[in-house]
């Protein structure tokens, strides 16, 4: 054979000095939205990845500075689009601790109730995008499938799937419609059927093992250094959770457990999130379970709820409520807070500052997957580029929040 | 989460001068003069068990002199306590940064010089992270224009 002409030693010793670099993304479909990676490659081992953003920067702060309180809760539906609902909360509970307001009761387990669908709505499309990114297809479909079932639930009470704005400073944009109990129990009784149909397709399935176990590990450390949150510093075996930690939308009365695992690893953090599954479906039944079909689900506090339709036509006072409401919004007084709640990704909080006005002073998204991202360059380091796609999927980033 | 509230008299009582305690509705609240910063950040790692990173933010005050005010929050895992603390700066001057405390600090203070202009001395990469880096300008300031030009 001609080709068996062996190369000069001295070549080759030059030729494993040598680094490359290549680019993944910005439009790759492994990064899951407008994410660039740099990666310095020897061979095939990564000795340096960065991550480049700023693809997807809105200026969603600025803009929230030219807004009024009622109309930023349409901003916060966009930062992480897969989980609106956790957004729209941190953002009303910033700004109702500021106000001092009471929400009835129904509207926070309905809040509640929500959240959890949302989570569930979110981990199904990780799930999916993970799964693919290994090589799995059809699980993709199926959390596709069973995602718009829950986005159709959101429809009915919201009016819309994606960007809903459901919670509003106060309460809830409206209440329940309809029959909409039933529609969620029987959302529920499937759930377990669907749970076991993907853990067929994973559960045991030797590849997906191969590319998870000991890929991309994270420590506590690097956790603490870089504000890691949510099912990434659960992964290293710390219980870390606000909704048991700092209780918020009367979370306390709720029983879950908080899944942790101890490794770190891509596969730690696929079986933390898996088991949040089946936890955030346990809460939304004890939820659906304490809300009332009909009943409160805004406060009566006419400054910052609209009164509610047939009241404007009958009641002048009602009416000028509703005309300030619309045009001016309501003022907020002057000082800062920062409120944060669990979202399917870590802490998504809000740091607002208020001068007294109807629009915020200083409208700050502390959203997690930022902070989730910036470890990429540690977890990514010495392994291969098959690796990075791994990493990026399981530390869950969403490019929505990243780039806010 | 129950506030640590012995903590602002300790750290008054570490730093014998200089920290102006602010009321606040959620946290402990300290103002930290510039210069004693990174002592009061090594301090509040090591010594009070505040090793988990949150957020650097800054909040422009434009017209009151100094300009801006540079937020951070940080997070106690251990006993799940919340503490924010907080530093002036002006236009001309810079901010020492934390990168060397909590790694963490690094995006978002590459995040406060892209959209405040704010200069953090000692950063590893201080460059632009959203915007491109021949923007002009930084839009977060309250002094940056929200309309576009007006064309007749």
């Amino acid at each position: 054979m001609a080709t068996e002409e062996v190369r000069p030693a001295a070549d080759t010793e030059v030729l494993s000095d040598e680094t490359m670099v290549i680019n993944i993304g910005p439009q790759h479909p492994a990064t899951h939205g407008v994410l660039r990676v740099r990666l310095t490659l020897d061979g095939e081992r990564v000795v340096k990845a960065e991550p480049i953003i700023g693809y997807l920067h809105t200026g969603f702060e600025k803009t929230a500075e030219t807004l009024t309180y009622q109309q930023c809760n349409t901003i916060t539906d966009r930062l992480d689009y897969l989980s609106p609902m956790t957004n729209n909360l941190a953002y009303v509970l910033a700004v109702e601790k500021m106000l001092e307001l009471e929400v009835p009761n129904r509207a926070q387990y309905i809040r509640v109730l929500f959240s959890e669908l949302t989570r569930l709505a979110s981990h199904l499309v990780w799930l999916g995008t993970h799964v693919m990114d290994l090589g799995a297809m059809s699980l993709f479909f199926y959390c596709m499938r069973e995602r718009e079932v829950i986005l159709d639930l959101i429809e009915a009470a919201a009016g819309v799937r994606m960007n809903p704005s459901y919670f509003r400073v106060g309460g809830l944009a409206y209440d329940l419609p309809l029959g909409f109990h039933e529609k969620v129990r029987d959302f529920l009784k499937d759930w377990p059927r669907w749970m076991k149909t993907y853990m067929n397709l994973v559960d045991g399935n030797p590849l997906i093992n191969q590319r998870l176990k000991g890929i991309s590990v994270m420590d506590r450390e690097t956790c603490y250094q870089y504000g890691v949150t949510g099912p990434n510093i659960r992964a290293t075996g710390l219980p870390l959770d606000l909704r048991k930690d700092e209780p918020y939308c009367l979370y306390d009365q709720f029983e879950f457990n908080v899944p942790t695992r101890t490794e770190g690893d891509a596969y730690a953090r696929f079986w933390v999130r898996v088991e949040e599954m089946y936890e955030a479906a346990k809460i939304a039944e004890q939820a659906l379970d304490k809300i009332t079909p009909q009943g409160e689900f805004a406060t009566s506090d006419r400054k910052v709820a609209l009164p509610p339709r047939d009241e404007i036509y009958g009641n002048m006072e009602a009416l000028i409520h509703q005309f300030k409401l619309v045009t001016a919004g309501f003022p907020v007084p002057t000082g800062e807070v920062y409120q944060a709640v669990e979202g399917p990704r870590g802490e998504m909080g809000f740091y607002i500052v208020s001068d007294g006005g109807p629009k915020p002073y200083r409208w700050r998204a502390r959203t997690p997957s930022y902070y989730n991202l910036q470890t990429m360059p540690i977890i990514a380091k010495g392994g291969l580029v098959a690796d990075v796609i791994t990493a990026i999927g399981s530390i869950d980033i969403m490019l929505g929040d990243v780039d806010k | 989460m129950t506030n640590d509230v012995g903590i602002i008299e300790r750290l008054k009582n570490h730093f014998a001068e200089g920290l102006e305690t602010v009321t606040s509705i959620d946290q402990p609240t300290v103002i930290v003069p510039r210069g004693q910063l990174l002592a009061f950040a090594e301090h509040l790692k090591s010594v009070e068990g505040y090793v988990m990173f949150n957020d650097v933010l800054v909040v422009d005050w434009f017209p009151a002199r100094p300009r801006f005010e540079v937020v951070y929050q940080v997070y106690q895992p251990e006993t799940r306590q919340r503490f924010r603390f907080k530093s002036f700066v002006d236009e001309s001057e810079s901010m020492p940064t934390m990168t060397g405390v909590w790694a963490g600090a690094n995006w978002p203070e590459r995040e406060a010089f892209d959209l405040f202009g704010v200069v953090f001395d000692g950063h590893p990469d201080l460059t632009r992270i959203y915007l491109p880096d021949d923007w002009e300008g930084h839009p977060l300031r309250k002094d940056y224009p929200t309309g576009g030009n007006r064309i007749d």
